[in-house]
């Protein structure tokens, strides 16, 4: 069976790739940074089945690798102008390069729908948990072969145009992975249950539409400050969705899931903190406004939390 | 009980408030919130680290950059641009729909990376956009070029938030999945993707209206200003004559 983490140990191959490239030309601190994420996705399984086992120490030391992270963020920092290099001189039919471009979504797509009845003498062929994932993994693989071919290059000039955009995106990468990081921790010490204490205290928590409101307006409130949906999802679900809209009101889960998340969307439209789609637009647009693309779009966004509030009051209590 | 890790929030908020990396900036509001529930180092050190790699899903579209590089080293964007430059007749409303359709499908397939300011609104949408409200309205003075960018950029923006949640693999989907699994919740990542379809449609109903409106008033003021240039340029006329 084909899970996960083969493809964990091919990002990590390609991470310890892009470290190896960086130290040879000197950038130490951004090659330490990919080096360290390359250990997070090579020793990923042994670090979790240690703690499974009540062994701690790898985990510590992952841990130790995230503070380090964040130390070596701003020095490893974004060489944008290295994301938009030259095309190489040889035109080539538009129809060649769009066919690998669109193989990763139409792959992905054809295999998460068939993996059910992927089976092989009754064993699954692909992971049944995160069937999706592995198949994103290996739509990649089949992409790159196909680019690879479309273009007559080595796999190694391959890997350095992914090293390329890789180092442009710089540590704009791993916020994601570390937002969520963050959420844990705020679960772990409870600030959910502070914020669900006060929102207690704050609202009527016997009126499940009262409860809606409070979810929705905190999903946009903690979006705003955090800059980031995801961020805000874990606090506001511990602290009210799960509790009082699952638990309590007996909301349906998905679809508080989905438009919640969707809601937290409305507030990244509307706060300089989402810096990556609201501030730096500006600056590549050359407005003379910072906040010129928040003006353009909060009109959108507030008409979507309207939206958002609507559905979920018919929906999510069925 | 203890509300002092909430302090975490708080240095993330003053963090991007005063600019720092947001990376640094939220390790640090996680050693800070650990640090005031009383955790020991030790505890905190395993806590960052089992998180880290249990959400390492997140960073799998990292896969995808040496196809995309690859490409686009080929003159995949190129290619790409005269595509549709080849398109005319196309107003701002309906090469704006159009891109912000084609952003949210494109999302809604997992190819958010395939679009974005730096590599799509830039070189590509913004610069058509101006070009179609000129060709239509007339030339546009520093604050409406501004203004129709800025557009472009919203357009971008709504059609990858409200596109993305839809595609089962990557980002929200697992996040939602993820946070009901931990708490015992188990749900298939369609199921979650499904409920996200209305908002999507509406993001969409609602950002064509106001792209619309935005060209109807630009294109009137712009009638408006001609009609009074050129009663302007007739009263010039006879002034001349007199002198």
């Amino acid at each position: 069976m084909l899970t996960l983490e083969a493809f964990h140990a091919l990002l990590g191959a390609f991470l310890l790739f892009a470290a190896a490239r960086d130290l040879g030309a000197r950038r130490r601190a951004t090659a330490a940074f990919w080096a360290i994420l390359a250990a997070a996705f090579l020793g990923g399984g042994a670090i979790q089945a240690g703690v499974a086992h009540g062994v701690r120490w790898p985990a510590q030391a992952m841990g130790v690798g995230v503070l380090a992270l964040g130390a070596l963020a701003s020095r490893a920092r974004s060489r944008g102008g290295d994301s938009t290099a030259a095309p190489v001189a040889a035109r080539m039919s538009g129809l060649r390069l769009f066919g690998p471009a669109l193989a990763i979504p139409l792959v992905t797509l054809v295999l998460a729908l068939a993996a059910p009845w992927l089976r092989w003498h009754g064993a699954p062929l692909l992971d049944t948990r995160q069937p999706a994932l592995v198949a994103l993994g290996l739509a990649c693989v089949a992409a790159f072969v196909a680019a690879l071919r479309a273009t007559h290059a080595t796999p190694a000039a391959g890997l350095r145009e992914g090293h390329r955009l890789l180092d442009a995106l710089g540590w704009a990468v791993l916020l994601p992975m570390l937002l969520a990081t963050l959420g844990s921790v705020f679960a772990a010490t409870g600030v959910g249950d502070s914020i669900a204490r006060l929102v207690a205290v704050l609202i009527p928590v016997e009126s499940r539409l009262a409860c809606l409101a409070a979810f929705a307006l905190g999903m946009v409130l903690f979006t705003v400050v955090m800059g980031n949906a995801f961020a805000a999802f874990p606090v506001i679900m511990a602290g009210i969705g799960l509790p009082l809209l699952v638990l309590r009101h007996g909301a349906h889960p998905a679809v508080l899931g989905s438009i919640g998340m969707l809601t937290g969307y409305c507030g990244t439209l509307l706060t300089p903190m989402a810096a990556n789609f609201n501030i730096v637009p500006a600056v590549l647009l050359e407005l003379p406004d910072p906040y010129g693309v928040i003006r353009a779009q909060w009109p959108t966004a507030l008409a979507l939390l309207a939206v958002n509030l609507l559905l979920m009051a018919a929906l999510v209590f069925r | 009980m203890n509300d002092w890790p909430l302090l975490g929030v708080a240095v993330v908020v003053v963090g991007f408030a005063l600019k720092r990396n947001p990376a640094l900036a939220v390790v640090v509001a996680g050693v800070v919130s650990a640090l005031a529930a009383g955790m020991s180092v030790g505890d905190l050190l395993a806590l960052l680290g089992t998180s880290f790699v249990s959400n390492r899903a997140l960073l799998l579209m990292a896969l995808t950059l040496p196809v995309i590089g690859l490409l686009e080293r080929h003159g995949l964007r190129e290619r790409a641009r005269d595509g549709i430059t080849a398109l005319r007749g196309l107003t701002l409303t309906r090469f704006l729909a159009g891109y912000l359709g084609l952003r949210q499908l494109l999302s809604m397939l997992g190819l958010t990376n395939v679009a974005g300011h730096a590599q799509t609104v830039r070189p590509l949408v913004a610069p058509m956009s101006e070009a179609a409200a000129e060709r239509d309205a007339g030339a546009l003075d520093d604050g409406e070029r501004a203004q129709v960018r800025a557009l472009a950029a919203a357009t971008d923006n709504v059609g990858l938030f409200f596109g993305e949640d839809v595609f089962v693999a990557l980002g929200a989907v697992l996040l939602i999945q993820g946070f009901y699994a931990q708490h015992g919740i188990e749900l298939q990542p369609l199921a979650i993707a499904l409920w996200a379809l209305p908002t999507a449609l509406a993001a969409f109903a609602i950002h064509v209206l106001r792209i619309a409106r935005f060209e109807r008033r630009l294109r009137r003021r712009h009638a408006a200003d001609a009609r009074r240039a050129h009663d302007g340029v007739a009263d010039g006329g006879s002034a001349d004559a007199d002198a």
